[in-house]
């Protein structure tokens, strides 16, 4: 299960819709080993594409750093579909990499109500998880 | 002296667990070359024919082996090399 606050799960959809119709991507940091996300980082999708996303590498570079310094991982790693439902796809499937993260999709094809859904995808398999917004 | 290469979570597998494992080459095709010989099975998550694989980024110090000269990127004795996962996917 992903627990997570409010706030933080409020940014990831307002920056999905942000930048709709683009793919919108980033990342929640947390202690290592808490499973608790606890800060929002927006990264920059280089591919500027409504159908695919890359974190933008001399970015991630400082940010990865950034949270190893911290003694942070990559918690939540998320970006948005914005025309089709929040389901990994195969690519998003073939660049998991990250085996403790949860994969987070938010789905921007309506535009009154977002999808957010979240997964484990380990050595190619996919195990969605319910989410729980701590109010 | 040697150069320090530092190995993303999913890649420890290959280096008993550590973060952090040491090569010498004169170039960055030439380190992965050395490495493999200590941590067998870590070239091909990293290389394939076409050179650099396109799920992981490959750092000499801060700058991204891509925009140097890729394998063939020179390294010495000092440098850090970070391999991080690429992040990315989308809807296709």
């Amino acid at each position: 299960m992903l627990t997570i606050p409010r706030a933080l799960y409020d940014q990831i959809v307002a920056h999905a819709r942000k930048d709709h119709p683009d793919e919108a991507c980033g990342v929640l940091a947390g202690p290592a080993g808490s499973d608790r996300p606890e800060r929002f980082i927006a990264m920059t999708n280089a591919e500027r594409s409504p159908t695919f996303y890359r974190f933008d590498s001399a970015e991630q570079f400082r940010v990865w750093r950034e949270m190893d310094d911290h003694d942070e991982e990559p918690v939540v790693i998320y970006h948005s579909h914005t025309a089709t439902e929040a389901y990994p796809s195969r690519t998003d499937i073939a660049y998991a990499s990250e085996p403790q993260a949860h994969y987070v999709l938010v789905s921007t094809r309506d535009p009154d109500q977002a999808e957010f859904r979240s997964y484990r995808i380990v050595d190619g398999q996919v195990t969605e998880e319910p989410v729980s917004v701590m109010e | 002296m040697a150069i320090e290469v530092r190995i993303p979570t999913i890649l420890r597998t290959y280096t008993d667990g550590a973060k952090q494992v040491e090569g010498t080459g004169s170039t960055l095709g030439e380190l992965i070359t050395d490495l493999e010989q200590r941590h067998g099975g870590l070239r091909e998550r990293l290389v394939d024919d076409g050179g650099l694989r396109r799920f992981v980024n490959v750092y000499l110090n801060d700058e991204d082996v891509r925009f140097l000269a890729g394998l063939q990127t020179p390294v010495k004795d000092g440098d850090t090399v970070t391999v991080l996962p690429a992040v990315a996917g989308g809807a296709r």
